[in-house]
């Protein structure tokens, strides 16, 4: 039982329907506090839509269903009580192609402070800054944090992205592939960032890529067609996986 | 070599119907242009720009635009005072709210509103909007730019809602990702995220649907009166430049007098109106579309 505050999100039994499709086979998964999971398996196993049920994001899709229990911190997430835009203030979401504003680098970054209510310039300035900061983009923009943010290279833009979520100071950070549009310069210093980032955030991240799946995370889960076959530690899985998918899975036999 | 030579002729067919298509522009802009031209010999254009009077069908005959444009403009003025705000509500509602079934109902529907026949509309204002208004505004005249204004905006609104609509659609979805993604609601996402980056669409569905009001005729010719009078006053008697071009046409005055032809001077200020603003929202669009590729 002490190991349970080591937890931070939970999956009890979880099952996802689309339509006729039943997408997610009964997932049970604990994510660890201050770590970094990575969810891996071929295209259209599940692993994308597992991640967006820890926001809700799978809500505005029409045919979407879920059944079972999705626990942060020990409150039920799809508790008809709980406001899926506070709950998204806690979890942090960056996505596959960096997605800023069509605004400037600062109103990018405080725009999840500014929805809140907060207009104290002071206090959005220092955020902002330390946002910038932990994203290791601000002594690239410093001096122009009022230029647009989509006139910024595709890694910069990722990493506004990112300083976008940590500025609200959430608890998880869910990143969705967030290095599958940038080119090994940018992807590199992303997954640096994401080995700093754990100190103070879960991260939960999807990848297809083994390599970077070994080189951030400290546990993975390996899910093929809706189920998940396999959650250990990293190297447990990248060394001596205990099924035979995932072994097939990571030595490139399949998928 | 048959086939070719029916490829040919098809070919000119088509060139042939864009080339009509320009010639009759070049045609109306030719006679507006000389028959103004013409007026503008008699009456000088600093009189036609300046005068605060337009009584060229009285003995003592003044040629100041100004009170017809200022008709217009009132006119024009309070129907997108009506028409942006409802247009731009039912456009984030239908593309941010609305369930997809119930927006493909809606949209032909409020389309109507631009099929209704203008006259139909004039006359709603007239004898609907009119006696209405009378009940809240004790001092208002029969003919005044409230009611045709009202009545215009209504008419316009599709051309807001539509356009805006289309603009907010055009948003990329991954925006609207963002936006959730970071906790906020709809009403957030909607007017922090969405509007603000289909702004330029939408200042085009307004500047399209100011032109058409400026354009419009028979709504301002029936309800609006036929008083030329430099006002900001919206409760009283107003002309248009429409509705004072309408009223010339319509036959008492006689074929190449300085009366007739200032119809022609009226017309082509308002074509100058009209084709600037189109120019603007040409430009704008070719601006945005830059924008997003």
């Amino acid at each position: 039982m002490t190991n349970e505050l080591n937890y931070i999100l939970e999956s009890k039994n979880v099952n996802v329907y689309y339509g006729e499709l039943h997408a997610l086979k009964d997932i049970n998964l604990k994510i660890q506090k201050n770590s970094v999971t990575a969810l891996i398996g071929p295209s259209g196993c599940g692993k994308s839509t597992f991640l967006r049920v820890f926001n809700r994001m799978n809500d505005y899709i029409d045919s979407f269903k879920i059944e079972g229990d999705v626990f942060m911190e020990g409150q039920n997430i799809y508790d008809k009580k709980v406001r899926v835009d506070e709950l998204r203030k806690n979890i942090g979401m960056v996505f596959q192609k960096p997605n800023p504003f069509p605004k400037s680098i600062y109103e990018n970054v405080a725009y999840g402070l500014k929805i809140q209510g907060i207009k104290d310039k002071e206090f959005l300035m220092d955020r902002v800054e330390n946002s910038l900061k932990q994203a290791a983009l601000w002594d690239e923009v410093k001096d122009d944090l009022k230029k647009s943010a989509l006139a910024l290279s595709g890694g910069q833009q990722q990493r506004i992205c990112i300083a976008r979520a940590l500025a609200v100071e959430p608890n998880v950070l869910l990143m969705d592939e967030p290095t599958s549009a940038l080119d090994p310069i940018s992807t590199a210093k992303v997954e640096e960032l994401i080995n700093e980032l754990k100190e103070k955030y879960t991260i939960v991240i999807v990848t297809h890529n083994m390599q970077q799946a070994s080189r951030v995370s400290d546990n993975t889960a390996f899910f093929y067609m809706g189920d998940l076959i396999e959650h250990a530690k990293t190297e447990d899985i990248f060394r001596n996986p205990k099924k035979e998918r995932t072994q097939n899975y990571i030595t490139g036999r399949f998928g | 070599m048959k086939k070719r030579r029916l490829e040919y002729f098809i070919e000119l067919i088509l060139k042939a119907c864009a080339v009509v298509t320009i010639l009759t522009t070049i045609g109306i802009i030719w006679v507006l242009l000389s028959e103004s031209l013409t007026f503008f010999k008699e009456v000088s254009i600093k009189d036609f720009l300046t005068d605060t009077e337009w009584t060229p069908l009285f003995a003592k005959k003044h040629f100041g635009i100004l009170p017809l444009i200022s008709g217009t403009l009132l006119t024009t003025f309070i129907a997108v005072c009506v028409a942006l705000p409802l247009g731009l509500v039912i456009a984030i509602y239908l593309s941010q709210y609305a369930p997809k079934r119930f927006r493909k109902i809606i949209k032909p529907l409020l389309e109507v509103l631009a099929a209704v026949p203008t006259v139909v509309y004039g006359f709603f204002a007239l004898m609907v909007v009119t006696p209405f208004l009378q009940n809240l505004i004790p001092n208002m005249a029969g003919f005044n730019a409230l009611s045709a204004g009202i009545v215009m905006g209504i008419m316009i609104i599709p051309f807001v809602s539509s356009l805006s609509e289309d603009a907010l659609q055009a948003v990329p979805k991954s925006l609207k990702n963002a936006a959730y993604g970071l906790g906020s609601t709809r009403f957030q996402t909607s007017f922090r995220v969405m509007v603000p980056a289909a702004s330029s669409g939408i200042i085009v569905s307004v500047i399209l649907a100011f032109s058409r009001a400026i354009g419009e005729t028979m709504i301002v010719a029936i309800a609006a009166g036929q008083q030329p009078r430099l006002t900001a006053n919206p409760l009283v008697p107003i002309e248009t430049i429409t509705a004072y071009i309408v009223q010339v046409a319509k036959g008492d005055v006689p074929h190449g007098t300085l009366e007739y032809r200032t119809i022609f001077a009226a017309g082509i200020t308002l074509f100058v109106f009209t084709f600037i603003l189109n120019n603007i929202s040409f430009w704008i669009r070719k601006k945005y579309r830059e924008q997003y590729d």
